[in-house]
């Protein structure tokens, strides 16, 4: 069960003989398109080898062995499970969003920056160690252990699963997303192939073979994010280390933004955008007389072009304006309503880059202060409850080596976190002072390649023919995958970039798909409705729950839901309210008992979901209900400290916890010293 | 027996100890930068605008420090209390 150095020197050998293999092969493409292979080849070559690469891995480790499959035979060393970790928490969102939202929101962004490494210290000082000490399957199991008995525990179950689904749907439409653009397959079969590749790994081996996969995922995702930054600050500052050196690009941006926000054609396209945005105002203010306008209007300008005798091209174009206007009154309320807003937004400029709490006066200033302490604050908290990261750390040999894999973690997590700002400036600098102002007829092929997608827009509003930035519109999740196409690389970057996405799209998902899988296998049927099941049974269990979940998030997904990045913080907020007091407390306070815990969990999840219902347009909710203007988003700020407070209370109102839990509490408390009576009692 | 019971209920006391002046680290590390972004984005740090660097970048090499000290720390107390793994 310990980790032996031969182990240890094995498992490198194998990485670095990997890693180096990777780069030949990336090395081999560039000379491969140097003579001349098309980018979809390179596209397809990097998707398929890299996916044949986690499927053998997958195979190679397949398991029938229980602690095999739950938690890798308990025997990842530190390093590796920091790899691990470091791949199985960077998701989609992080790889392929982060880099975007802060070239749009600057400052703002770094909220996820310091929330989504700074929750590592909650993981290593409050739980980590501990949970690797109590030392069972999965994060219920602590649950029902510590506040005795199964009502603990389908709590758990219940907030466990819908966190982790609601993150895994948004991993799959990822992969979808990347499959499609960069082999050319439909959306919805991009899904599904995403889908073979996340079972090869997770099916066969469960927690074994998803752990070597996620160390393998995680070399390819680090180098195909630290890559393509680094050739562009070499081009701009003449120094291949971004990190060290985008604090002179962002002052000199800082410069270039002055300039672009005083220059006159600017703001004339964005008074224009203002008039756009007025004229929304009124025909909502008309309806529904305005939209019988529109529509007349349009009709007749369908039946001029066509006696006009008018290029076929222009008439299919307004008989789709036509077709694409909205059916009802209701519709157009709703769809003009954010043309409106999106005008609105086009009409001022966008905040400098490195302006801290931006806002009109100080009411507004002060009103980003706080939700960026709070979304601070809930993507610290959720990130120490999530469940698949969690049980991650049982996965280790011994409490001493899951503390050291928590430091692995955060630093293998903190170099693309450290990086991805730099990403941000780096591009923005490009876009500034390369792109902005320059001839609209002869812009670069990406603008024309990426457009067709829908995700790059350019709308010459004036009538120039220039390029002003009001005019350019950059899908925010396109961001990461065009850089390398602004900065001129070569194809085979891209395609690099987009392996390195589908790496943290996959890795998130198989790990998320295992504590789903596991949770309602080994905590559900496992522990309360069959706890007789033979060994043989409870794998047979799990591996067919795994292929449920599995194909319906994938079929979620496939739908298409337009608010995932919603439903990822949401997650955060879930796991934040329901499991965090409850688990700090558990080990940290005896006498937190089991009626504290059970209403203290529901109290956070419960005053969670309603502020979400409360403020949140999807659900029919409005800001104007907001308690200190916080964003739903960080909703957590307020289930996290009630959870506390409701665990404290019932806790004190009620009886202390029996003896044998104490003395649980106290087990988990210490350090590694061989096996004890509690061990030994539960076969582990 | 009472021995071990008394060094293990020392080592918790050090524990806590440890983990609350890193918490309060943690806190000061992950807040105060935020709060106060606008007055130390009046400050240059290599190009950095302050406030900026703190949330970039800071923070995050604090975070890191944080939890390397906290590892090497627990070793030496389970060290001291003679309850580390003697294999």
């Amino acid at each position: 069960m310990t980790t032996t150095p031969a182990l240890f020197r094995r498992l490198g050998r194998y990485y670095a003989v990997y890693a180096v293999g990777f780069v030949c092969l990336v090395i081999f493409l560039a000379v491969a398109e140097q003579l001349g292979l098309s980018p979809r080849w390179i596209g397809q070559i990097f998707l398929f080898s890299t996916i044949a690469i986690y499927a053998a891995i997958g195979v190679m480790s397949r398991t029938s062995d229980v602690s095999e499959y739950y938690v890798a035979g308990r025997r990842v060393p530190a390093l590796f499970n920091g790899m691990a970790t470091a791949a199985d928490w960077m998701s989609a969102a992080s790889f392929i969003g982060l880099a975007g939202t802060l070239y749009y929101t600057g400052f703002v962004g770094l909220a996820f920056v310091t929330g989504w490494t700074g929750g590592y210290v909650l993981v290593a000082l409050l739980l980590a160690p501990f949970l690797r000490k109590f030392g069972q399957f999965t994060i219920p199991d602590f649950l029902g252990a510590r506040y005795e008995g199964h009502f603990a525990r389908v709590v758990g179950v219940f907030a466990g699963v819908l966190a982790s689904f609601v993150y895994v749907v948004a991993q799959i439409y990822g992969v979808g997303l990347i499959t499609s653009r960069f082999i050319g397959i439909e959306f919805e079969i991009g899904v599904f192939v995403g889908l073979a590749g996340i079972l090869v790994c997770s099916f066969l081996g469960g927690m074994r073979a998803v752990t070597w996969t996620q160390v393998a995922q995680y070399l390819i995702l680090i180098i195909a994010y630290l890559v393509p930054v680094a050739i562009l600050s070499y081009k701009v500052t003449g120094v291949p280390v971004p990190q060290a050196v985008y604090g002179e690009v962002l002052r000199d941006l800082g410069v270039k933004e002055l300039e672009l926000f005083s220059e006159p054609r600017e703001n004339e396209v964005r008074l224009q955008y203002r008039y756009r945005a007025e004229e929304y105002a009124r025909k909502i203010a008309d309806l529904p007389e305005s939209l019988a306008a529109e529509r007349t209007g349009q009709v007749e300008r369908v039946t001029e072009l066509r006696t006009q005798g008018a290029a076929a091209r222009e008439i299919a174009a307004a008989e789709r304006t036509l077709r694409d206007l909205p059916r009802t009154p209701d519709d157009a309320r709703i769809k003009w309503e954010r043309a409106r807003q999106d005008s609105l937004a086009r009409s001022v400029h966008p905040p400098p880059h490195a302006e801290a709490h931006p806002g009109a006066d100080q009411a507004a200033k002060d009103s980003a202060r706080n939700n960026f302490i709070a979304l601070t604050f809930v993507l610290m908290v959720g990130t120490a409850a999530l469940p698949h990261i969690l049980m991650r750390y049982y996965t280790t040999p011994s409490v001493r080596e899951a503390r050291r894999s928590v430091f692995w973690s955060l630093f293998f997590i903190f170099l693309l976190y450290v990086t991805a700002p730099a990403y941000a400036v780096f591009a923005k600098w490009e876009v500034y002072s390369n792109l902005i102002g320059t001839d609209i007829g002869s812009l670069p092929g990406w603008v024309a390649s990426w457009g067709k997608g829908g995700l790059v827009k350019i709308e010459d509003i004036n009538g120039d023919g220039i390029l002003q930035l009001a005019e350019l519109t950059i899908n925010s999740d396109a961001i990461l995958l065009i850089i390398p196409e602004i900065a001129g690389l070569p194809y085979v970057v891209s395609g690099l970039v987009a392996a390195g996405g589908l790496a943290a799209a996959l890795s998130t998902a198989d790990g998320l798909l295992l504590t789903i899988s596991h949770a309602l296998s080994h905590d559900l049927y496992y522990k309360m409705v069959n706890p007789q099941a033979s060994t043989q049974r409870r794998l047979v269990i799990t591996k067919s729950q795994l292929l449920v979940v599995a194909v319906v998030a994938a079929w979620v997904a496939s739908l298409r839901p337009d608010s995932i990045l919603f439903m990822v913080g949401l997650a955060f907020s879930i796991a934040a309210s329901a499991f965090f007091p409850a688990l700090v407390l558990g080990i940290f306070w005896k006498r937190a008992n089991k009626w504290g815990a059970v209403a203290g969990m529901l109290a956070g999840l419960g005053i969670t979901l309603y502020y979400i219902v409360r403020t949140h347009p999807f659900f029919g909710g409005s800001m104007g209900d907001a308690w200190f203007d916080i964003n739903p988003i960080s909703c957590g700020v307020f289930g996290v400290p009630v959870g506390f407070i409701v665990i404290a209370v019932v806790s004190l109102l009620t009886p202390p916890p029996p003896l044998e839990v104490q003395a649980l509490v106290d087990f988990v408390r210490m350090p590694d010293q061989g096996r004890n009576a509690f061990e030994a009692e539960n076969r582990l | 027996m009472s021995d071990i019971r008394a060094r293990q209920r020392a080592y918790w006391r050090a524990t806590l100890r440890l983990t609350s002046v890193l918490l309060l680290a943690w806190a000061a590390a992950s807040f105060l930068p935020g709060w106060f972004a606008e007055d130390l984005n009046t400050f240059s740090f290599y190009g950095w605008p302050l406030g900026f660097y703190m949330a970039a970048q800071g923070a995050l090499i604090i975070f890191l420090v944080i939890v390397w000290i906290y590892d090497r720390w627990m070793t030496r107390l389970e060290r001291r209390y003679g309850l580390h793994d003697k294999d």
